[in-house]
């Protein structure tokens, strides 16, 4: 599975692309490892953006679960944004909508995790820096 | 040809529908009956039928009992949930004074599973046969237990019929009154196990009060063989997968969308949703199962999957 990442202050923005499933879960839990200990360590965020996601499975779902709980302990947190229709009714019938943030676009994500955050995002957006 | 009889669908423990929750349906049902014809008993019952299920009906309140059909004279019988004492009711009606042997299977010996036993018409009645079957240790102490004083008036010298206890060894097949069956150790508080019946080309598989751990890909893969390609599995969908996974971890139940999953990868027929959340109303369950048949629709692969949730009365023909 293809994740990207980019880094905005202290939020880490990553981007999975497919489906979170069965065979596929195991790789995303390796890939979010060193990804959900980044942000712990900074006290930042690690935003998920689902934008390419296809689907995702409960054994999907419950590796989000063990991400949000770890960066909770270590007073970070994990936002969830840009979900694709299929997905974002995953979420509303397994209910992970009320146990996870989730957001309609990278912009709330990154709001929430910190002013610094989406500053850095929309300067990366608009190089020339104009008026949006 | 087997058949499901849903006797006693709840988890936990029993519940009624309140007066307010009786007030609530016949408010809804005068609501929909505004501007149509009510003149003839033909037109009351079209009414009726327009009607959704949580509104026209109920989805009971008995703990656990799903009679199995098999089309043999002896009865096949999944946990002795209060569902048990309807059941033991009905059995006495059809077969009017004739000696009966019931085949009976606990999934485990918490209370909501066997306290029907005390009420159960039929072991009252000499000549009847009642077999249980389990895999736990402490099978036949359990059951005692439950009738020894304090807890229960009288113990088991007042049943009449003949009780026998058998010990089934688990992921082993058997064969019982012409039925194969077959059981698995489940995940739950003191262990569970699920039943896999077969008899005449027709499979169902009775899989309740049993946990899916999500990180062993190994127990997953155990459970796909024993649903595989079953006509009907009854499932414990007692909580949503948030709360499966989060505040209710360990708790040794399940979700709608683990069943989904595991029926599709099974290649199941039939998903029947199970052991209801005792704090759920009729309108809360027939929500879910809207949310699981549109999960299903979503997720589908080459085989579609019927998903039905269990109340009392319910009946599949296979």
């Amino acid at each position: 599975m293809e994740i990207s990442t980019r880094r905005f202050a202290n939020a880490i923005v990553a981007r999975p692309v497919g489906r979170i499933d069965h065979v596929t879960s195991g790789a995303v839990e390796l890939a979010l490892t060193p990804l959900v200990a980044e942000a712990g360590v900074a006290h930042g965020c690690l935003v998920l953006d689902f934008s390419a996601l296809d689907y995702i499975s409960s054994v999907g779902l419950r590796v989000l679960m063990v991400a949000a709980r770890q960066l909770r302990d270590a007073q970070a947190q994990l936002l969830v944004t840009a979900l694709q229709p299929v997905v974002a009714e995953i979420f509303a019938i397994s209910r992970f909508n009320r146990i996870l943030s989730v957001t309609d676009g990278l912009d709330d994500a990154l709001a929430l995790c910190s002013p610094e955050a989406l500053a850095t995002y929309r300067s990366s957006e608009d190089p020339a820096g104009g008026p949006r | 040809m087997m058949r499901a009889h849903f006797w006693g669908t709840r988890g936990s423990l029993p519940v009624a529908l309140t007066a307010d929750g009786v007030r609530e349906k016949l408010q809804a049902a005068l609501r929909a009956a505004r501007g149509r014809p009510l003149d003839t008993e033909a037109d009351v019952q079209r009414v009726i039928a327009s009607l959704p299920f949580s509104t026209q009906g109920t989805y009971g309140g008995h703990t656990a009992c799903v009679q199995i059909e098999t089309g043999g004279f002896d009865h096949f019988v999944c946990d002795m949930g209060s569902g048990l004492r309807p059941f033991g009711q009905a059995a006495m009606r059809q077969h009017r004074g004739a000696a009966q042997t019931f085949h009976i299977f606990l999934s485990h010996l918490h209370w909501d599973h066997i306290m029907g036993l005390p009420f159960f018409v039929p072991a009252f009645v000499p000549g009847n046969r009642v077999v249980i079957y389990g895999c736990h240790d402490g099978l036949e102490a359990a059951l005692r237990r439950q009738q020894e004083t304090p807890s229960f008036p009288v113990d088991f010298s007042i049943f009449n019929a003949k009780l026998e206890f058998v010990r089934l060894a688990p992921g082993q097949r058997h064969e019982v009154s012409g039925v194969g069956v077959t059981p698995m150790l489940q995940r739950h508080g003191g262990d569970s196990y699920g039943y896999r019946f077969e008899s005449q080309g027709k499979s169902v598989v009775y899989s309740t009060d049993s946990e899916h751990p999500l990180d062993q890909p190994e127990h997953t893969a155990r459970f796909v063989e024993f649903f595989r390609d079953a006509d009907l599995v009854i499932f414990d969908a007692m909580y949503s997968l948030a709360d499966a996974v989060s505040v209710k971890a360990d708790w040794g139940h399940s979700s709608n969308i683990v069943g989904v999953e595991l029926c599709q990868m099974a290649g199941a027929r039939r998903l029947c949703l199970f052991h209801h959340e005792p704090v759920f109303d009729d309108a809360a369950i027939e929500a879910v199962l809207t949310e699981t048949r549109r999960l299903e629709e979503i997720t589908r692969g080459a085989r579609p999957l019927q998903v039905s949730a269990a109340y009392d009365g319910l009946e599949i023909g296979l």
